[in-house]
């Protein structure tokens, strides 16, 4: 009892400016975040009719819609691949980045009864949103790559980077999730940029085109946006498109690196107001 | 050191109430703000009044140097009346929300409870909520494995442990959420109001498990309004009021100071600003009194005469059909009894816009004495919509007489019971050894027609 009582002692006093991340108290709760998610993924599809079938109805259609308007009559080039496989293989993680960030910005406010009540790294509710939506990734994927076989494309060795490429997605997600989850706090605002946010950056990653549209110094420096990274690397990881995008990932991981530590940051500053706030 | 549980030192909290009113603000706002109020503020000086960023938003506190230590193993009750700082106390020392000021050092692993089935989800089952919530209130995945049949016992739920919990009844519901509750074991217990749910046998069922958790040695802190849970449970009571430590000792002579002070009760409750009144868009509660007999406002009332509850509301919105209602719960927190408007005045016809007041008289000769707490509420019936209920928006003591005359009539010590109606007695001398059919026809017919 005693060692037990030594062990545990909690300061509890007012934190001033920025505070430490507090990454092992984050891994003291790993449990609740594996519940966290868990339970996401649990409930998400409850009352619908059409259940998990959503979560490949989403990329899928999309592609249908995008092979029919840029593949066949804008006539969009798709680096010598059939155009619904390419746009697909980047709808897989672009979709899997576009819920994740949906979902973790909005992630606080829809457990504010949690965070009024009870006391935990606030950090586990948008990381276990963002880490939910790796079932319907997983689901999209078994369809990308029965596509794959209906095409006759055989994935590459390169297909080995994969897991680090959706590492890549998820970081970026969480990434500008942190920050949406910590602003939408306070401001609602938020709520009503994201879609908007998302639509935008549709566009502004290379799944309808591909970035070789660009010139070289461009096309490296296009990598700032983190999801074209990912979207590169889908491609030619599974697809085999011609040139590397080493230097676009990479360009990709420092940004979403970036993003990643400033929006873990913010949070942990903001955090201190979230249930006196939200 | 280690001879302390949990110290506390100068802790205050602060709430800015624009902020926390508005609940959030748009980025407009903090722009314009941001945009306006320095020119505001030079314009105040200008005008030469005292400026500073404390005066645009307005500030309360919650807390205000509060400083006490607990020893491992107490079990201390905090108490006062509503806006104390008592759940903000603990919302401190469970690290929800930070302090102002001040430091508290705890010693031991803490759990709350601050409500009873935080983060149940309706869609789930009973299983799987006993693992989500065991989780978000700090237990180990095995040990809630190990406590797992321990709970669904305790919370009598076995049948209907893999149903959503979505189908069932609002009793079972709370028995499982307290039961998962019940069975964290931390060395430092912190309790908010839990026991005012559930029915009379359950809240039992859950203070002895209280009482269980007090004696193996835990230290425990438990805020309540149930007076006889406090001293029962708490051999050390804390009472707040505004924010400051007002009394703090043995807990039978802090509830009775409680008591005895008015502090426990407020006989009006006022809402001048009608944005923050409850209620909705239709209707608003602006205000309740308790009211004696002659008009006056009553926080103590005979317990012979009669008791008006006068609440005060405005219609917002014209064509609702309203329907005032009352809930009145005893100190332990058993509702007593609940009541409708039938004023044919109002009753069944949509309002128009404006205020109203209604009251409701309590007969004299019917409550038990003790402290009422008087839950203002506003429904319409069809459809079937609840504006506002606030539980406990007012409250008043009952005092009964030593005359003689009320239902404990020569009865001099503490008498049990939720009611204390005064019943029409009759006694008679029976020589024969029985008495007829006639008589008892006859006692009862009286009854009826003196009692109405």
């Amino acid at each position: 009892m005693k060692t037990a009582l030594e062990t545990h002692i909690t300061i509890i006093r007012p934190s001033r400016g920025w505070v430490s991340l507090r990454l092992h108290e984050l891994w003291e709760y790993h449990e609740l975040l594996y519940f966290l998610t868990w339970r996401d993924i649990k409930v998400r599809y409850k009352q619908t009719i059409l259940g998990a079938a959503w979560a490949i109805i989403q990329p899928f259609f999309t592609m249908v819609v995008f092979s029919l308007f840029f593949g066949r009559l804008a006539k969009v080039p798709s680096d010598g691949i059939p155009y619904p496989i390419f746009s697909y293989a980047a709808l897989v993680p672009w979709t899997f980045f576009a819920h994740g960030l949906a979902q973790s910005s909005n992630s606080l406010i829809d457990s504010a009864n949690l965070i009024r009540k009870v006391y935990f790294p606030r950090l586990t509710i948008p990381i276990a949103t963002v880490l939910s939506g790796v079932v319907d990734f997983t689901l999209a994927f078994i369809v990308l790559l029965g596509m794959m076989f209906f095409y006759g494309i055989m994935p590459t060795v390169n297909a080995l980077w994969l897991p680090l490429l959706l590492v890549l997605a998820l970081v970026t997600a969480l990434g500008v999730g942190l920050w949406l989850a910590a602003m939408n706090v306070q401001f609602r605002d938020v709520r009503y940029t994201v879609p908007f946010l998302t639509q935008f950056w549709l566009f502004a990653t290379p799944i309808a085109y591909p970035s070789s549209l660009l010139a070289e110094p461009w096309r490296t420096l296009y990598g700032i946006n983190p999801m074209v990274g990912v979207v590169e690397g889908f491609r030619w990881a599974l697809l085999g498109t011609e040139t590397a995008p080493g230097p676009i990932v990479i360009v990709s991981c420092l940004a979403a690196l970036g993003l990643l530590a400033s929006g873990a940051l913010y949070f942990r500053r903001m955090e201190k107001t979230f249930a006196d706030v939200v | 050191m280690s001879d302390i549980a949990i110290r506390i030192e100068g802790i205050s909290k602060e709430y800015r109430i624009g902020r926390k009113q508005e609940g959030y603000k748009t980025l407009r706002d903090t722009l314009t703000d941001a945009l306006i109020s320095p020119f505001r503020r030079a314009g105040k000086l200008l005008r030469g009044q005292a400026t500073g960023a404390a005066e645009l938003d307005e500030a309360i506190w919650a807390l205000r140097d509060v400083s006490f230590e607990v020893k491992p193993g107490e079990v201390v009750g905090i108490i006062g009346r509503n806006g104390a700082g008592k759940s903000t106390l603990l919302k401190i020392l469970s690290r929800i929300t930070e302090p102002t000021e001040g430091y508290a050092e705890i010693r031991g692993r803490v759990g709350s409870l601050l409500e009873v089935g935080t983060g149940f989800h309706s869609e789930l089952t009973g299983r799987e909520n006993i693992y989500l919530n065991g989780a978000i209130l700090g237990m180990r995945r095995a040990e809630i494995e190990r406590k797992f049949d321990e709970i669904v016992a305790f919370a009598e739920v076995e049948k209907f442990i893999d149903t959503p919990v979505k189908h069932y009844s609002s009793g079972m519901y709370l028995r499982l959420a307290f039961a998962v509750a019940a069975h964290l074991e931390p060395e430092i217990l912190l309790v908010d109001e839990v026991l005012a749910v559930g029915d009379a046998a359950f809240q039992r069922k859950c203070l002895n498990k209280m009482e269980s958790v007090g004696q193996q040695g835990r230290t425990v802190l438990f805020v309540s309004h149930n007076m006889p849970a406090i001293t029962r449970l708490c051999e050390r009571t804390i009472l707040l009021d505004a924010g400051h430590v007002l009394h703090d000792g043995p807990s039978h002579r802090v509830v009775t100071t409680y008591l005895n002070s008015g502090l426990g009760t407020t006989a009006v409750r006022e809402w001048p600003d009608l944005r923050q009144a409850p209620g909705n868009e239709v209707v608003r509660l602006c205000a309740v009194r308790v009211r004696a007999e002659d008009g006056r406002i009553a926080d103590a009332v005979d317990i012979r005469r009669p008791v008006g509850i006068e609440m005060e509301y405005e219609v917002l919105t014209s064509g609702y059909t309203l329907c005032p209602c009352l809930t009145l719960h005893n100190e332990e927190g058993v509702l007593v009894f609940c009541a409708f408007d039938l004023d044919p005045e109002w009753r069944q016809r949509p309002r128009p816009v404006g205020r109203y007041v209604s009251t409701g008289w309590i007969p004299g000769n019917l409550l038990a004495e003790g402290t009422m707490i008087v839950g203002p509420a506003m429904r319409t019936m069809v459809p079937n919509i609840l504006h506002f209920h606030e539980l406990d928006a007012v409250a008043f003591q009952v005092i009964d007489s030593l005359e003689g005359d009320s239902a404990r009539g020569d009865w001099a010590q503490p008498l049990p019971g939720v009611m204390r109606p005064l019943l029409k007695w009759r006694t008679q001398f029976c020589p024969n050894g029985h008495s007829t059919a006639v008589v008892v026809t006859e006692g009862a017919g009286v009854n009826k027609g003196e009692v109405v």
